[in-house]
């Protein structure tokens, strides 16, 4: 799984596209989440790392993930 | 120790108009209701959990009190027992000084066995049957007659009592209310109403001592309320002046709001609905200018229900799950539906997580538990991240859901009220599966001991075989 190379993200949670102009805001975690994803961290280490850092059971935190894919996929920021 | 979570969350910004109330408007928490803990309450008395505030319940009352009695001299309240008639709601304002107003036979009876005298018993609504109208008269309380058929039924019975019944009529009338409420009692306009009035003191059966008139629900203007005291006012000195017997009382009736906002108004109810003191102000300045000495003002009775005991009311519950729709709406599900929650077919209710979040927020839809397509509390409101087992509050639901709330799909929830220390105290319980089944009876032949009734006997038993 990987962002679109033109994505700019900002550490405050702020992300453009370029090609369509859309722009987004993201909470505190989908931006850590899009940070890491920038930094070509696999999905499987994104999320340990994330169940070592917040209070989250990991089926919830499987479950978001997902949605954060839809997400993603619903807006056109995924390769 | 591990931070706090929040699921992520994406949203677009789109570039369109600026919303002039602001992008957060219903995102305060609530924590605890009259200082008593939501979490306390849901662990305690299990979720979802109706709630009562007697502080508010009490509040209403003597502010409503006091909005007539400041500006007329002669007020009387009855609690309306169809908008929340768990005992210990009608108790609390029935020590606050009201009568009771009751619509059935067993609406009367629990007003009884809630010590309201039998006088202080109005006994309203188009069904009354002929025992009740008996045991009524008996009991000396007021019958607001509906109908023709009711007043020749009540002269019946009238013939045979020592002492006449006391009776009102009850008037419909045009005060600019559309769809004007013509299916209640008499029609002013075309007469019925004078003709009533005139059979039941030509009939020297029955003593009229009061006209009732109730315009309808959840009326946002205060306009109405002074035409029909005019009329009311007109009929009650027709009354003294050409039958020479003076109305006693005259019956406004309810229909104030509470603060809730209706569906597809533009603008919340805090800001249309208006306040009591407006009503009272209209009302009270009619019956001062109609022509009544000061020592002969009628009794101005008054059947507020919705605005008594709405904002005094909460449901309190939990998220079971989150999910995404097909076009990709958030939609969240709770664990209380709208057949618990019924007012949520008229009102967009205001809904408040309990716990802490951050300023993030989300549109989604709110259902509920039931697997029903209609079981939709919200279709649509902007609300903080939430997750499964998170607690919300629902404000101002204290009118009528406790009284037509269904068991269909789930059970009702149990109901606490909290006293002014704020000390919870459960008013009735939660229903329970052995409770659902107290009324059932069972076939002979479909009882667990009839051959071939067990499921793994096969197959559809016989008749031969299943009659006694």
């Amino acid at each position: 799984m990987k962002l679109k190379k033109n994505i700019a993200t900002s550490e405050t949670g702020f992300i453009f596209n370029p090609a369509t102009g859309d722009s987004f805001t993201a909470n505190a975690l989908a931006t850590e989440i899009l940070q890491l994803l920038k930094q070509d961290r696999s999905p499987a280490d994104i999320k340990t790392l994330l169940l070592n850092r917040y209070d989250v059971e990991p089926n919830q935190l499987e479950k978001d993930w997902d949605d954060l894919v839809a997400q993603l996929r619903d807006h056109q920021l995924l390769d | 120790m591990k931070q706090r979570y929040e699921r992520p969350l994406i949203k677009k910004l789109s570039a369109g108009p600026l919303n002039k109330f602001g992008a957060r408007t219903e995102t305060q928490p609530v924590p605890d209701i009259d200082g008593a803990p939501v979490k306390d309450l849901l662990g305690e008395f299990g979720s979802p959990l109706f709630v009562l505030s007697e502080r508010q319940l009490r509040r209403n009352y003597q502010q409503a009190v006091r909005a007539f009695r400041t500006r007329y001299p002669r007020v009387q309240f009855a609690w309306s027992y169809k908008t929340n008639y768990l005992n210990a709601v009608c108790r609390v304002f029935h020590q606050e000084g009201a009568w009771a107003e009751v619509v059935s036979g067993f609406e009367y009876e629990k007003a009884l066995l809630n010590g309201v005298p039998g006088p202080q018993i109005i006994f309203n609504g188009p069904s009354k049957s002929r025992a009740e109208l008996e045991r009524a008269c008996a009991l000396d309380s007021v019958i607001h007659l509906d109908h023709f058929d009711e007043l020749y039924e009540l002269l019946d019975v009238a013939a045979t009592l020592p002492r006449r019944p006391r009776v009102a009529v009850r008037v419909n009338l045009d005060a600019g209310v559309y769809p004007q409420w013509d299916r209640f009692g008499f029609n002013l306009e075309n007469g019925q109403a004078w003709n009533a009035i005139g059979r039941i003191v030509g009939s020297g059966r029955l003593e009229l001592v009061g006209l009732h008139c109730h315009l309808g629900t959840y009326l946002l203007s205060t306009k109405p309320y002074g035409v029909a005291a005019q009329k009311l006012a007109d009929l009650a000195w027709s009354c003294r002046t050409q039958l020479n017997t003076p109305i006693q009382y005259l019956d406004l009736g309810g229909g104030f709001p509470s603060t809730n906002t209706l569906k597809g108004a533009y603008l919340p109810g805090t800001d249309t609905a208006p306040g009591i003191d407006e009503f009272a102000e209209v009302i009270a300045d009619t019956l001062q200018r109609a022509g009544f000495r000061q020592d002969e003002l009628p009794l101005l009775v008054l059947e507020a229900g919705r605005l008594l005991v709405d904002d005094a009311g909460y449901l309190l519950g939990t998220v079971l799950a989150t999910k995404r729709l097909a076009d990709g709406r958030r939609a969240t599900i709770l664990d209380f539906g709208v057949n618990v929650l019924f007012t949520s077919f008229w009102y967009d209710h205001k809904i408040s997580p309990a716990g802490d979040f951050s300023q993030h927020t989300e549109d989604t839809v709110l259902y509920g538990p039931l697997c029903m397509n209609i079981d939709v509390l919200r279709e649509s409101v902007n609300l903080p991240l939430l997750s499964r087992g998170d607690q919300v509050v629902v404000h101002k639901v204290g009118a009528y859901n406790m009284t037509q709330w269904m068991q269909f799909i789930t059970l009702r929830p149990a109901v606490v009220l909290l006293d002014e220390q704020g000390r919870p105290h459960r008013i009735r319980q939660a229903e329970t599966l052995d409770y659902l089944q107290q009324l059932e009876e069972m076939p002979t032949h479909l009882s667990p001991s009839a051959p071939g009734t067990s499921p793994t006997a096969g197959g559809r038993p016989s008749q031969a075989t299943t009659r006694p």
